[in-house]
């Protein structure tokens, strides 16, 4: 089953389905966060396990992987910036309370 | 005492019992990161997914990017969002709804997502898979600092775009204190 490729995948699979759900699903602009970078991670883990399953991707897939790690850190920073100056604003850091472009 | 090369009432190999942990750890986690109801609790179990997914990098050999996962992750990008959890919890926020009214469709299509992603996966033909092999983290370097130094620069580049964009937008306005 370690030995192979499907698991991995699989197992990866569930990973982004749960933070898709997360991201859905929750109202608090923060746990929104915390699911996209479990998506980044379910991502990063379909890179590695072809890149360890498959000779010709072995070394390229850690760079990527890397890389996806570096955009993962600036989208976070940014992020949580951003939700950090809504709240200063809005003093909630719940989503479906920002609705005043709706207004 | 040698140790056997399968355990030894089930008859599975060791490599197969410490993926099967491993996984349920990071999926059981991860699970309680999108349903706790106390967000500062969803960030702790947010580090243990992290924890076991470098553990799963190191069993697919890639002890490097397991440590960048470990210092990245769990050293850098958890301990802001706490931060973050930390700074915008008021005292009378409202604790009762945890989840949209959208929660029910968004986990029906999470759940057809999954099933839809396991069988694509199981039922494709990934070509010329051999044994799992290990990334020499020399070589990494090496590809690293040759093929990929565009790259590499302009992640540089791009992280201290974000480190600005962050402190521009985090920044007091003068008046509101």
């Amino acid at each position: 089953m370690s030995q192979s490729l499907d698991a991995y995948l699989v197992v990866s699979g569930i990973l982004f389905a749960i933070g898709t759900f997360g991201f859905l699903a929750r109202r608090n602009a923060i746990s929104m966060l915390m699911s996209i970078e479990l998506m980044l991670n379910a991502v990063n883990l379909t890179i590695i396990s072809f890149g360890a399953f498959i000779p010709a991707l072995n070394g390229t897939a850690s760079v990527i992987a890397l890389m996806v790690m570096a955009v993962a850190a600036a989208e976070a920073t940014v992020g949580l910036a951003i939700v950090m100056a809504i709240y200063r604003n809005r003093r909630t850091p719940l989503v479906d309370e920002y609705d005043a472009m709706r207004q | 005492m040698p140790i056997p090369d399968t355990v030894p009432v089930l008859g599975i190999s060791w490599g197969d019992v410490l993926f099967l942990v491993l996984a349920a750890v990071m999926l059981g986690s991860a699970l309680l990161v999108v349903t706790l109801r106390d967000i500062i609790r969803c960030g702790l179990a947010m580090i243990v997914a992290f924890g076991a997914l470098a553990g799963i990098y190191v069993m697919l050999g890639a002890p490097l990017v397991a440590a960048a996962q470990v210092l990245v992750y769990i050293g850098a990008i958890a301990v802001l969002i706490l931060f973050a959890v930390m700074l915008t919890q008021a005292k009378n926020a409202p604790v009762g709804l945890v989840f949209q009214a959208q929660a029910l469709p968004a986990a029906i299509a999470a759940i057809v997502l999954a099933v839809m992603i396991a069988l694509t996966a199981s039922a494709t033909d990934w070509g010329a898979v051999t044994k799992r092999i290990a990334t020499g983290t020399d070589a990494l370097a090496r590809l690293l600092f040759t093929t990929y130094i565009l790259p590499f620069e302009v992640v540089s580049v791009l992280l201290l775009a974000a480190v600005i964009g962050g402190i521009y937008l985090a920044k007091r306005e003068g008046r509101d204190a």
